[in-house]
């Protein structure tokens, strides 16, 4: 056990999966010499060179590309997107081909390769160096997207993630890559894709959410448990699509009142698909109407504004209120 | 003959007319006003001390992360000094010389490094783009501007920066091949600085040059010395003139060397070396100028005295002035704006509704 940021989980989980595996390489701008503009490769071009941790020209659709070739020849490709918002320079390649190769030849080539990407505000950055647009890729087809929500997730989801057949969008919080430190186990862990959890129990709300949302979301579940009198559950993610709704809808049968928070724009985000999941099997065990604390839908403004447009615990609170008083 | 050469049907050349050392090829020395030329020089001193004086605010944490420019403004300033007003200026994200030569408040590039939107807007009698940061993405821009001018029969043409690491992106390509298909008045200014992050120019493209990629598409290619702003300011020109004669695309490629780090967020050390960088000094833009003026007896070291007191105290100015409109600007409210030309009901309703909710908040925490 080691007590690690989540940069360190996620070189952990690279570092491992490349000694035990010589089909995995890194790939991306800057993730060699420089060991990733946050650091999350530094070190693995001294441990396994520069022909596994390459340093490419600044070539999104090359990087996702390539990878996908080499996915097909056999190798398990971890590229990295030096911010989410530049990913759109290789999404023809994602979604033309990543999230397809396996449909469209009738399953003789799957694209196991994993997208690494930090996405998300609150780090006072540049333009486009703040969104959280994982509907995206949730909304394509053959895409896995997964989001975990600190160190210990990030490292676990990462190895699932590598070892996948498929191809799996990970989103890295940039707010917490450095921000809180967890213990990670020295030995291979994995948790699932595909499955969330329960991180606090209650029995009065449902709180949904995940990635570096899902801390303000146990804030503020706190804060209504002190201030209020109510034990709220807490449901992580984890994984955006394919979406688990199991945990949550045994939560919201439990409850009857749910809150869903996302820093991603609100409309069509991903509170409105769980919201129809709710719809589609919990609707009689409502009590009140779904809310949902989403960021606007507005671009992200610079951050002298930034925190205005992410959910915080108050407006995560006054949300729940909503949802509890109804 | 089944093998032959081939004629590419447009040169590539290398331009230097003032060196490393000061040295003049006289032969090859422009005729430009006294007057522009001490415009260039005041300009590239001012953003010098802009950039330095950003960097300092930034590790005070009073600003937030930008892109420096320094090393870099002979190939900026030298550029931009030969458009006209109606010209056209498409910028990346790391051209804050060649903003100030076209006229940008600094107080704007303050407000926008400070994190203001407030800060992006452009004046309304100037022809630029806004900052561009998705890298080489703003080169396709320019393609369709100058298409609207060719379009329109007007007399203008289109200048746009990138850097070295742009060249890899698709979008230069297809930038480059779609100006030179429509024969568009575009002028390409490449400022290889040497590093895209911490990827040196060598391992971004295997080429000689940069500039021979414009064969590829059919039009002209010329490295400049891009730290000698008199080559700088020659190879633009007689691009701009090309453009504007109706002949199309030219791609400059100006060898310089980005001095400070990429960003603020970055670290050289990870990547290169100390002694490499003190190569790069020896061979600053801005003495060099300087020697050049001083040998024409039109800049003495007194007047750059008083003039390093003037810009000084003019940085000063931007700051305090900056900090002002800081103190009125910042309402959250203003995060709706400017998303449509027209704002949506729903987009109504979700400022309303958040508009009421720090209402009530602010009631709680008074009362
Ligand atoms: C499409 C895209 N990918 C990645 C980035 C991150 N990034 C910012 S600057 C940069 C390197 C650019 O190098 P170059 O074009 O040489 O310009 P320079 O920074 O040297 O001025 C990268 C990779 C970005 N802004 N946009
Ligand atoms: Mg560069």
């Amino acid at each position: 056990m080691a007590d690690l940021t989540m940069v360190e989980a996620i070189n952990l989980a690279l570092r491992q999966e490349m000694e035990n595996d010589d089909r995995v390489l890194v790939l991306g701008e800057d993730v060699g010499v420089d060991g990733g503009v946050f650091r999350v490769t530094d070190g693995l071009i001294d441990e396994f060179g520069e022909e596994r941790s390459i340093d490419t020209p600044v070539a999104e659709a090359g990087i996702v590309g390539m990878s996908i070739g080499m996915a097909i020849y056999g190798l398990r490709p971890v590229c990295e997107m030096q911010f989410s918002g530049f990913s759109y320079f290789a999404f023809h390649q994602v979604e033309g081909h990543a999230a397809r190769m396996r449909w469209r030849s009738r399953g003789r080539y799957g694209i196991p390769m994993v997208i690494r990407m930090p996405y998300g505000g609150g780090v006072h950055a540049l333009e486009h160096h703040s969104e959280s647009r994982e509907v995206i890729y949730a909304h394509t087809p053959g895409l896995k997207m997964v989001i975990p929500s600190g160190p210990r997730s990030a490292r676990a989801l990462l190895v699932s993630a590598i070892r996948d057949p498929d191809p799996v969008i990970f989103f890295e919080s940039k707010l917490m890559y450095r921000s809180l430190r967890e213990e990670v186990p020295d030995d291979e862990e994995t948790l699932p894709i595909g499955e969330s959890r329960v991180v606090r129990e209650g029995s009065d709300l449902t709180m949904i959410s995940y990635g570096a949302m899902l801390h303000r979301t146990l804030e503020a579940a706190e804060k209504l448990s002190e201030d209020d009198g109510v034990e709220p559950e807490v449901v992580d993610l984890l994984t955006i699509s394919p979406l688990d709704d199991r945990k949550f809808t045994d939560s919201v049968r439990k409850t009857g009142r749910v809150v869903v928070v996302h820093e991603a724009p609100r409309s069509f985000g991903p509170a409105g698909e769980i919201m129809a999941r709710i719809n589609e099997r919990s609707f009689y065990y409502l009590e009140a109407p779904v809310e949902r604390v989403t960021g606007f839908d507005v671009h992200v403004p610079y951050f002298a504004r930034e925190q205005a447009y992410l959910p915080d615990v108050d407006r995560i609170v006054y949300g729940a209120r909503k949802a509890l008083n109804a | 003959m089944p093998r032959k050469k081939f004629e590419p049907g447009h040169d590539v050349e290398h331009l230097s007319i003032l060196d490393e050392k000061g040295k003049l090829d006289s032969r090859l020395e422009p005729e430009i006003d006294d007057e522009l030329l001490l415009k260039m020089h005041r300009t590239m001193l001012f953003s010098r001390r802009f950039d330095e004086a950003l960097l300092k605010w930034q590790r005070q944490g009073r600003i937030g992360t930008f892109a420096p420019v320094s090393g870099q403004e002979a190939a900026q300033v030298g550029s931009a000094a030969v458009l006209e007003e109606e010209d056209w200026m498409v910028p990346a994200f790391r051209e804050f010389a060649a903003a100030v030569w076209r006229g940008t408040p600094p107080v704007g590039l303050l407000l926008y490094t400070a994190g203001y939107n407030e800060g992006g807007a452009i004046p309304e009698e100037q022809h630029d783009l806004p900052i561009a940061i998705p890298v080489a993405s703003q080169l396709v821009h320019a393609v369709g501007i100058a298409y609207g001018i060719k379009y329109r029969e007007r007399e203008q043409v289109v200048l746009t920066y990138f850097g070295d690491g742009a060249t890899s992106e698709g979008d230069f390509h297809e930038a480059m091949n779609m100006a030179a298909v429509f024969s568009t008045p575009i002028v390409f200014v490449c400022q290889n600085n040497q590093w895209a992050i911490s990827v040196p120019r060598e391992k971004q493209a295997r080429s000689r040059t940069l500039a021979q990629r414009a064969l590829a598409y059919g039009m002209p290619g010329i490295q400049v010395d891009g730290n000698d702003l008199l080559a700088v300011y020659v190879a633009t020109q007689e691009a701009v003139e090309r453009a504007r004669a109706g002949k199309g695309p030219t791609l400059i490629e100006c060898v310089t060397y980005r001095l400070s780090v990429h960003t603020t967020a970055d670290d050289p050390g990870k990547y290169r070396s100390e002694k490499e960088v003190k190569k790069w000094e020896k061979r600053d833009p801005i003495p060099r100028f300087q020697n050049y003026l001083g040998n024409k007896n039109l800049l003495s070291k007194d007047e750059i005295e008083k003039l390093e007191k003037e810009i000084k105290e003019e940085i000063q100015g931007v700051w305090h002035e900056t900090e002002k409109q800081m103190e009125r600007l910042g309402d959250p409210m203003d995060m709706f704006e400017y998303v449509f030309h027209e704002m949506p009901p729903y987009l109504e309703e979700q400022r309303d509704a958040y508009a009421e909710f720090l209402k009530e908040r602010k009631e709680n925490h008074d009362g």
